[in-house]
């Protein structure tokens, strides 16, 4: 009866979103799944067992698995940390400068890395690494993440002080406060959310990252990307699945803690 | 009053209007050293003379930009012909990306549109599902698609004994593999903005077209998609750019037949048979076209947000 | 009286440009300290653009504003002993009551005495029991007062009000009125009082200046402004008036004898700047006339009822002056059964008493 009144409802359409999440949940439940695949054989279900995670850890790979770790956090915190203070500053600026030449340029530069293809900014840094003369290592790797993470910080970031009344800092300095503590003091805290957002979203983009990585990377150091991708050349093995689930668990975890504290809006 | 015109009412204030030089300089420094000058550089390195062992040599050449389009024989000294591997590849690419596209409307556009129709409660919560998956490791994403796709995989093991098919369907190494894993990795993106288009859509415009005798995939049609075109153009943009110059979909699932520009690139800077300066053309003509591609969505978006207001 | 006061606020010669567009045409206004000051005028107008100049969110284009005798202009908000109760009161939203309260004491140094001053504050718009909460916790009516107590912590020495109770329902809105016009008095700080409400305005104030398109129209008391309306606009924007285009025929015994059309006349006191001929507006309130069904006053104008309209307490009529405009007349419904009503299409005649009718030059 709802949908011959519901001009909204479109039989067919629940189906279609069904099979949606179908298509983007599946592959990752399986590889999950078969992650926790007693047999050493990728096709063979042999039972639950946790012996790929103990593989992980123990294995003959293991040491190389956690420098990989060891350097894809690291540069992770470093870069997502980085590109936050940098885009909570940028934000302020575009945000709360108001009208400015160059502004429109500024947010240009800013969205620059989600426009070029990442192919190209990965060819493009390593060029310009080789050209400069830079050694590729660790460094080359945590400069191009910081700038790439940049607009994935920036947009919540401005997003969030743009639902932010100006009246707040305006009534701050009404009631004594400098710019300075109007900012420390009101805006600062109202934009708490944001900034969590940004930090959270600029670190998984961080610790995903391949292609970029992988070009600047130069020999002998990897990531944890760089890592796996090197082992799937060879054919997929479990323990890659066991280690794909546990980055797979941290970026779920990340999207929703980023996901709940951007629901709680403390604006109203 | 008027002053609220220019400060109260806009989200926009000029309180920290003295500062703004000093807050953008970081990022204008980081963005313009480690993203614009590379690309610049880029751009110079297409112009100069390969190195042999990779790298380049500083001298003014062509010669990346000829091999591209021309071929002139096994020692280049034939008439020149248009050298159609690389633009073969260019134009596969061009095919898949688009096909992923299309896939990607025809599954995304329902599924937004479902999303828009829920109570506005639980709108996030599904707009929440619809992101994790895009947040999850593109690499584990595809290596995840790789596992369930193979001959002896889940997906033909299933099928198998549901009864759909006898045999194993052959997909990995296919293009319908990359198509398949290029929709996988840019899914996402179509929905969040036919989404957001569908959301501020104004429902009482279809049931007014009810009201005048449409019928629903008339008003759908008529009267729905007209109105939420910038959000569909944008989910398309969204998937067709990334997928265009994508890497690790063709790499992984399409095998050595199925070559795409992003494979075509990396390859140039791999080991000791690369070529730098062919490389960085061949990137500086992928940027180029979506450079164009942009320009002319930014155009249209602009032209119909003057219409709409 | 006003000569012995002290001057709080100096508005001299103030021009606000944005661009091309003129907010401010050369305003010069004094607010006298203790005083309760209404900024009154239409959306528009530049009464907010002149508060928040005096609040120092906005730069002065020409001339200077002055707070007890010193020049104000490089003054930034912070260092500027005004405060605001914003339009929205822009309450922090991560702060309780109590911290908001808190929050220009502490900004001020006073970090010590600010949680007894706080608690004193709530006291006085009766909040104390709300002081842990938050705002969005507190309905509409509680936040306003919450952000009066904010700006009336740290004892300014103007209070600028921005609109304050355009967010409240009417019941809530009259009871606030009189709560701050209390408040004023209890604390005797300079209050100026941005509205668009002109019964707000004649309510609270102690003067009122009308402004209009980015001018001074007329500065008063409640008093002045409604009786003698200086031009058209404020006659118009204050209060309901029958307003009509009229021409001078004669003088006699100093009153300008006016015709209104269709061969009616009324006697009105003169005013300076015109003559026999001259086309000028006058302006009756229609509380100021009375209907009659008796010739009694000489100078009675007769008509016919149109419409009654009973609006509570009153009783509006509309009449139709035979051959000449329409006229409105309010009864007040106080005395029942001595409130004649006379019915519609019946003949009456209407009277003023003298000075009911004004005339207005521009």
């Amino acid at each position: 009866m709802a949908s011959n009144t519901d001009v909204r409802n479109y039989p067919g359409f629940v189906g279609i979103t069904i099979l949606c999440l179908v298509i983007l949940y599946a592959p990752l439940i399986v590889v999950t799944v078969y992650s926790f695949n007693a047999s050493a054989s990728i096709t063979v279900w042999e039972g639950v067992s946790l012996r790929w995670y103990a593989d992980v850890f123990t294995g003959p790979d293991s040491e190389k698995f956690k420098t990989a770790a060891v350097n894809s956090f690291s540069i992770a915190i470093m870069a997502a940390t980085t590109a936050t203070v940098i885009a909570t500053c940028a934000a302020t600026a575009m945000v709360r400068g108001g009208r400015f030449r160059g502004r429109t340029l500024s947010f240009g530069l800013i969205s620059l890395p989600l426009m070029v293809p990442e192919i190209v900014t990965a060819v493009a840094t390593l060029i310009f690494f080789n050209a400069i003369g830079f050694t590729r290592g660790y460094t080359t790797i945590l400069a191009a993440h910081i700038a790439f993470c940049i607009p994935f910080a920036y947009l919540p970031i401005a997003a969030r002080m743009q639902g932010i009344e100006g009246t707040y800092e305006q009534a701050a300095q009404d009631l004594y406060a400098t710019k300075v503590q109007a900012f420390r003091y009101v805006l600062l805290p109202l934009m708490g959310p944001g900034i969590i957002s940004g930090f959270l979203l600029a670190f998984i983009i961080s610790l995903d990252d391949f292609i970029i990585t992988n070009f600047v990377k130069g020999a002998g150091v990897e990531t944890l990307p760089t890592a796996i991708f090197g082992s799937v050349k060879q054919g997929i093995k479990p323990n890659i699945m066991a280690i794909s689930t546990m980055l797979l668990g941290v970026s779920v975890v990340m999207v929703t803690i980023s996901y709940f504290v951007s629901k709680k809006d403390n604006t109203q | 009053m008027a002053g609220g015109a220019a400060t109260g009412a806009s989200v926009t204030t000029d309180t920290y209007a003295e500062a703004r030089t000093w807050l953008l300089l970081p990022a204008w420094a980081v963005l313009g050293f480690f993203v614009l000058a590379p690309v610049g550089m880029m751009l110079v390195y297409s112009f100069l003379t390969k190195e042999f062992r990779g790298g380049v040599i500083w001298e003014f050449s062509l010669a990346a930009y000829d091999q591209f389009f021309f071929d002139r024989g096994l020692f280049g000294d034939e008439a020149p012909k248009i050298e159609w591997t690389y633009i073969n590849i260019f134009w596969r690419s061009i095919w898949q990306a688009g096909l992923a596209t299309v896939m990607s409307l025809l599954i995304g556009f329902p599924t937004a549109y479902f999303i828009a129709t829920r109570p506005e409660k639980v709108r996030p919560i599904w707009v929440f599902l619809i992101t994790i998956p895009y947040w999850v490791n593109l690499l584990i994403r595809t290596v995840s698609m790789k596992f369930l796709l193979r001959d002896n995989g889940p997906l033909n093991e299933f099928l198998m004994s549901v009864g759909v098919v006898s045999e194993p369907i052959h997909i990995i190494n296919t293009n319908f593999a990359v198509q398949l894993g290029l929709f996988y990795s840019y899914l996402p993106f179509m929905v969040l903005p036919v989404y957001a288009s569908v959301e501020r859509y104004n429902f009482t415009l279809s049931e007014a077209a009810a009201d005048l005798y449409a019928s629903k995939w008339t008003t759908l049609r008529r009267v729905l998609l007209p109105t939420v075109k910038p959000g569909v153009i944008a989910g398309c943009i969204l998937v067709f750019v990334p997928s265009l110059g994508s890497f690790l979909a063709p790499d992984l699932l399409g095998g050595a037949k199925n070559f795409m520009i992003g494979s075509l690139i990396e390859e140039q800077f791999k080991g000791s048979a690369g070529n730098w300066p062919f490389g960085a053309a061949a990137a500086m003509i992928l940027l180029s076209m979506v450079l164009v591609i942009l320009m002319v969505f930014a155009r249209q978006q602009a032209k119909s947000g003057k219409e709409a207001g | 009286m006003a000569e012995a006061r002290q001057i709080a606020i100096d508005v001299r010669d103030a021009v606000k440009r944005y661009g091309d567009f003129t907010a401010l045409k050369r305003i010069s206004l004094s607010i006298h300290d203790n005083e309760f000051f209404t900024l009154l005028g239409p959306s528009g107008c530049g009464k907010t653009t002149l508060l928040r100049m005096i609040a120092g969110f906005e730069d002065v284009t020409e001339g200077g504003i002055f707070l007890y005798g010193k020049e104000i202009e490089d003054l930034p908000p912070n260092r500027r002993p005004v405060n605001t109760v914003f339009q929205n009161y822009a309450l922090f939203p991560h702060m309780t009551v109590l911290e908001n309260v808190m929050f220009p004491l502490e900004m001020l140094g006073k970090g010590r005495e600010a949680r007894a001053r706080a608690g004193e504050m709530l006291e006085l718009v009766q909040l104390s029991q709300f002081a842990n909460r938050k705002p969005n916790q507190l309905s509409g009516g509680q936040q306003q007062r919450v952000a009066l107590a904010r700006a009336l912590a740290p004892q300014p020495k103007v209070l600028l009000l921005d609109e304050p109770l355009s967010a409240l329902d009417l019941k809530l809105r009259k009871a606030m009125q009189i709560e701050l016009k209390h408040i004023q008095r209890e604390t005797g700080i300079t209050f100026i009082f941005v509205t668009h409400d002109q019964e707000e305005a004649l309510t609270m104030s102690d003067r009122i200046a009308v402004m209009s398109a980015g001018e001074l129209q007329q500065l008063g008391t409640p008093g002045e402004i409604y009786e003698y309306p200086r031009n058209m606009f404020v006659a118009d924007f204050i209060g309901e008036t029958n307003l009509l285009e009229v021409s001078v025929d004669a003088f006699a015994e100093g009153r300008a004898v006016c015709h209104l059309g269709g061969g009616h006349e009324m006697k009105v006191d003169a005013v300076e700047g015109i003559g026999v001929g001259s086309k000028v507006h006058l302006s009756v309130r229609p509380e100021r006339l009375f209907l009659t069904d008796e010739k009694i006053d000489p100078d009675a104008l007769h008509a016919t009822v149109l419409e009654n309209v009973f609006v509570g307490t009153n009783i509006m009529t509309i009449v139709d002056l035979d051959d000449g405009p329409n006229f409105t007349i309010r009864a007040a419904n106080s005395d029942r059964g001595n409130a004649r009503v006379f019915p519609e299409g019946s003949p009456v005649f209407v009277n003023g008493d003298r000075g009911a009718a004004r005339l207005l030059v521009d």
